[in-house]
């Protein structure tokens, strides 16, 4: 696999479906920040202290690579075109604020897609390790190997009482986020998020919808992550994370359950309109995109219907995005209605794969 | 009723100021109050990376000058400059962010209490790397046979603590030589 098939495909193995507590939990991500001993960090450095780190990366990763068993794909951010920084954004590979200034940052993301290294973003090292479903040991255990690996080798910044050394000092201590991507539509019909997302502070969490912003969000896909870094071992954080979360799954079952007793027809009607319109419509907002998927996922999840899996709708993610259709189109500059025309396209493609009753569907031309 | 400040529109907008000299109303048309969002609204959705940042500045600089001159009136807090990468303090104040590794130890009597003001904790308790901090194992590790030699001389188990007693000493020595730089404990 190259950098050409990351930024292609629309198979994310982390948006996989599979996993434990699947049906609720997406994926679970493990980020570490680290930085090396008396080199500014990237946002103080000049380009000559970014490239030292840079270089002091590049010369010891062939090693790491060997003994971790894997090798990496480099995303050299100065080398790529703008869209494809923006694919590798809306992929999660990488961040936002990585792109912004292009020079000397690199991101290593490694063969099986579930390591991603950073290097000069906001710290100069940020390990991120991504799992589907609830896995957020395992995810750590690799990611802490890692930072094993490059510390045998390097000389990263410590302080006994501080812990790891990072540029803003919220991530000071461990320089561990943990987080989890929670599809909580039961919560949010039954009108239940509001009092998850208020209780999150009080457990020193934070919870944030992924798509759209505070005042209204769509899609109904949550972000979990811890809020404290320092005073707290790494396992206690996510053991943390990990009973809230099940917690939150518990809740979000039991408010689908209700919801499949008490308004099954209502529910049943709303699962099956949105799979219709998906199915036929020829313009898709994204907004419009995601509010139905999710309820379609919400029926396969209740076993109302078999298809779209939980594979396609990860598939089916990745292709609602923006920068992903005009990466596809190989247009910049498409224009909304021709991304909206596209988004359609795709996702009716994904639907037409594995129709639930073909025979009894009048056949369409694309 | 029309616009205090354009005249031309009608006011759908009404800003109720309580300040030193008294009450004073404004009715707004929407145009007008959009200049005003920036008083009423400071992080109203325009840039969505800020939040934390923005947030973490403002607690920064909010509470520290007050803290420095409650702790240390005769210092003069801007003339902490960090030797290795050139950030004052104040710097640190405007961004939000530390300039280097170099910066916790020039700023880390500032740094403790925002410490605790954001995580509530102000030491580190998880991970340590091993080979840089093969050193400050050892030195926990000396500090919990200490520790344990205390109990046992309290209880009387003076063979155990003789034993804790050489132990100790091998380990001290081991550090006056070596100063971790064999990577293990």
């Amino acid at each position: 696999m190259g950098l050409s098939d990351l930024i292609r495909e629309s198979t994310l193995p982390w948006l996989s479906g599979a996993g434990e507590y699947g049906d609720v939990v997406l994926g679970s991500r493990i980020r570490l920040a680290r930085n090396f001993q008396r080199i500014p960090f990237p946002g103080r450095a000049d380009l000559n202290q970014l490239a030292t780190t840079r270089l002091m990366v590049e010369r010891i990763l062939p090693g790491i690579a060997k003994t971790l068993g894997t090798s990496f794909i480099v995303a050299d951010m100065e080398k790529l075109p703008k869209l494809s920084r923006s694919v590798l954004v809306e992929k999660q590979y990488i961040s936002a604020k990585f792109t912004k200034n292009p020079q000397h940052r690199v991101a290593f993301v490694s063969n099986d897609e579930r390591m991603s290294i950073l290097v000069n973003e906001e710290d100069h090292l940020r390990i991120q390790c991504m799992a589907p479903g609830l896995a957020l040991e395992d995810s750590y255990e690799l990611a802490s190997r890692f930072d094993d690996l490059v510390e045998e080798k390097l000389d990263i910044a410590f302080d006994e009482k501080m812990g790891y050394l990072t540029s803003c000092p919220t991530n000071l201590g461990t320089g561990l986020r943990a987080s989890v991507i929670l599809h909580l539509p039961g919560l949010v019909f039954t009108k239940n998020i509001q009092n998850i997302v208020n209780i999150s502070p009080q457990l020193g969490l934070a919870i944030r919808p992924i798509y759209g912003d505070a005042k209204e969000s769509f899609g109904n896909i949550f972000l979990l992550s811890n809020q404290l870094t320092l005073g707290f071992s790494e396992a206690e954080l996510i053991a943390n994370l990990k009973t809230a979360a099940k917690e939150i799954v518990s809740h979000e079952r039991q408010a689908r359950k209700a919801l499949s007793l008490y308004m099954k027809e209502r529910l049943e009607d709303e699962v099956y309109r949105s799979y219709g319109t998906l199915r036929y419509a020829r313009l898709l907002s994204e907004r419009e995109a995601l509010s139905l998927l999710s309820k379609v996922r919400l029926g396969v999840d209740l076993r109302m219907m078999e298809t779209p899996t939980a594979k396609d709708f990860g598939r089916m993610l990745v292709r609602m995005g923006d920068s992903y259709l005009r990466n596809l189109a190989e247009n910049e500059n498409l224009s909304k209605n021709e991304i909206e025309r596209l988004r359609a396209q795709k996702v009716r493609e994904i639907l037409l794969e594995k129709a639930p009753r073909p025979q009894s569907e009048p056949i369409e031309d694309i | 009723m029309l616009c205090d400040e354009c005249g031309r529109n009608e006011a759908v907008i009404h800003i109720v100021q309580a300040g030193p000299n008294g009450r004073t109303e404004h009715n707004l048309c929407e145009e007008c109050a959009s200049h005003y969002s920036d008083l009423i609204l400071p992080y109203s959705g325009r840039n969505k990376d800020m939040s934390m940042n923005d947030f973490l500045k403002g607690v920064f600089s909010a509470e520290e000058p007050q803290k420095i001159e409650q702790e240390a009136p005769n210092d003069e807090p801007d003339a902490l400059v960090c030797p290795n990468c050139g950030m004052s303090y104040e710097d640190f104040q405007h961004t939000g962010k530390i300039g280097c590794s170099v910066c916790y130890q020039t700023f880390r009597r500032e740094l403790f209490p925002l410490l605790r003001r954001i995580h509530g904790a102000s030491s580190h308790r998880g991970k340590i790397p091993h080979r840089s901090g093969s050193a400050l194992e050892r030195k926990q590790h000396i500090a919990r046979l200490r520790e344990e030699l205390k109990r046992t001389i309290e209880q009387e188990e003076y063979e155990r603590a003789a034993e804790l007693r050489d132990e100790i000493r091998a380990l001290e020595l081991k550090e006056q030589e070596g100063g971790g730089a064999d990577g293990t404990v």
